[in-house]
């Protein structure tokens, strides 16, 4: 089959913010290399970039595009190949409390009721249960799950799950809460709502978010800047700033400017997926 | 309920029914055993009726000290299976958790666990004897080399998204241990301890077969010299009656430690 004409748009500079001086969170140079058996996988490419306080950046990417690696190197879970990871200008090492983090899969503990799964990042810190208490309702009365704080996870559907999980995270106050896909397994219109009600938790919390998707509207909607990347190496393509005002309602989706960015931003994502496409025909990753 | 329903592929049934059906199962076994004896299908000597059992059973409490040997066999299998547990259970953790301890510890249990229990007897007969001591060994080397590895899969299985999940929220190594991997893998431990007290009540029997002054195996093989068939059935009946009381015992215990475990399915 004929090559489809194809603008390279990743041969050029990445369109890449300037990097800041107040950086909460910086990523530089990461990248990371798997071995496996005799083959070498490049996961993430020579990552650069800044997050600011208070700043709720998404990440935009297929999945297999490593954005789930990178975040998990920003958590400490997994080392970088090379580049490090700055936060409020101290290199991390390892995993900490001050990196809240929410997964895609359900990862409460199913052992622990609601309240106490909120609270078990208070309780390490060494917290008095009165201390406690104080924390843990405030985080379910924020999530909207005040009557449930007795029930165990089994229990509650996956939207409220998730909630649970990111009032854990949030109790823990930590400086930077990352986000992997934490409503990539919910359905359509629990999703939607849990955006909104992200929002609206970061508008009070005003806490410094990163937020990984592969959901177009929801990279958009949530985010003030929005990162796209490219899949295989794992590498940033482009920056978006999304200039739409906040307080942000589900309304916005449908606006003429909403459209517009997700217009550009597809037209990247397509290059990719017909690069993508391209480069499995040709048999470089059968 | 209509009778279709009860023949749908993988569906339920209201639990008076199922009950029922355990109940009902149980009575047809019944009736086949008095069929088989009142009506002189079967020789006394050979399958003896329900109330011929019932009468030994009464001799056998009264006169032949029956509940000294329940309590001799039970005395063994506690100790022997708490023995074993109280060494398997930490062991499988830690090889489920740590790879050093697996590679130093897995080739060999790996090996001798496809020993079998019963063929070290005349060995230990050899060198302890007769006694509950090693009646309380051949239970250990039965239940031990496979509590073990069983433990060590369900240690090893505890999501690691949970332990990672922990480190985020500023758990280190100890305490990731403690609050997550022990926690979570504490159902399965159960569940490995129920299994494996089965099979050390079946070495137990074995081993008292074999070589013993007294227990349940000691005394079905006394009432086996002297053709008293019905001690024969009224022995094993005790073990399986023991059997189901400690099964009973053990889902009790389990509905008790794990609350959490019950709801919606996922």
């Amino acid at each position: 089959m004929a090559a489809l004409p194809i603008k390279h748009l990743h041969d050029l500079e990445p369109r890449l913010h300037p990097v800041k001086l107040e950086a909460k969170l910086r990523i530089h140079n990461v990248s990371k290399v798997f071995e496996q058996k005799n083959q070498r996988v490049t996961a993430l490419e020579d990552t650069h970039f800044d997050v600011r306080e208070g700043e709720f950046v998404t990440i935009l990417g297929p999945s297999g595009c490593g954005k789930s690696t990178l975040l998990k190197i920003i958590a400490g879970l997994t080392e970088p190949s090379s580049g490090y990871v700055m936060l409020n200008n101290r290199r991390i090492s390892g995993p900490g409390a001050d990196r809240g983090m929410v997964f895609q899969a359900y990862t409460l503990f199913p052992w622990l009721t609601v309240e106490e799964n909120i609270g078990f990042g208070l309780k390490l810190k060494g917290l008095s249960k009165a201390q406690r208490q104080e924390i843990v309702q405030h985080y379910l009365d924020l999530i909207g799950l005040s009557g449930f704080g007795s029930m165990y996870p089994n229990n509650l559907s996956g939207g409220m799950q998730q909630r649970v999980a990111i009032a854990r995270a949030l109790a823990n106050d930590p400086d930077v809460l990352l986000m992997d896909e934490p409503f990539g397994a919910l359905d359509a219109q629990t999703r939607t709502v849990m955006q909104e009600l992200l929002l609206q938790v970061w508008e009070t919390s005003h806490k410094t978010i990163l937020f990984v998707t592969h959901d177009i509207d929801e990279a958009i909607f949530m985010g003030d800047r929005v990162y796209v990347m490219t899949a295989r190496p794992g590498r940033l393509k482009a920056e978006i700033p999304i200039p739409i005002p906040r307080p942000r309602e589900f309304s916005v989706k449908t606006t003429g400017e909403f459209m517009e960015l997700k217009a550009e931003i597809l037209e990247l994502i397509r290059e990719e997926s017909w690069k993508a496409a391209n480069e499995i025909r040709d048999g470089e990753f059968a | 309920m209509r009778l279709e329903q009860y023949l749908v592929l993988k569906g339920n049934i209201p639990t008076r029914a199922y009950i029922c059906l355990g109940c009902l199962s149980f009575t047809v076994l019944l009736a086949v055993w008095c069929v088989l004896t009142y009506g002189g299908l079967i020789p006394s000597l050979f399958l003896p009726s329900p109330s011929e059992v019932a009468v030994q059973f009464y001799r056998m409490l009264t006169e032949l000290n029956l509940v000294g040997d329940i309590l001799a066999s039970i005395y063994r299998v506690s100790a022997g299976f708490l023995l074993a547990s109280l060494i398997g259970v930490p062991l499988g953790l830690l090889m489920g958790s740590f790879k050093l301890a697996e590679g130093l510890i897995e080739p060999v249990v790996g090996f001798v666990r496809y020993m079998p229990a019963s063929a070290f007897i005349p060995l230990l007969i050899l060198w302890i004897g007769i006694g509950d001591l090693q009646k309380i060994a051949v239970i250990f080397i039965g239940t031990f080399f496979q509590q073990v590895l069983m433990v060590r899969d369900v240690a090893k299985n505890v999501s690691h998204d949970l332990i990672d999940t922990s480190y985020t929220l500023g758990a280190n190594q100890r305490a990731a241990f403690l609050k997550v991997v022990l926690p979570a893998a504490l159902p399965g431990i159960m569940d490995t301890l129920r299994i494996t007290l089965g099979w050390a009540w079946t070495y137990l029997i074995v081993a008292e077969l074999v070589g013993a002054s007294s227990g349940l195996g000691y005394m079905i093989m006394e009432a086996q010299r002297f053709l008293r068939t019905a001690g024969i059935i009224v022995g094993i009946l005790v073990i399986g009656l023991l059997g189901l009381l400690t099964d009973t015992l053990f889902k009790a215990l389990y509905h008790r430690m794990f609350p959490w475990l019950e709801g919606r399915a996922q």
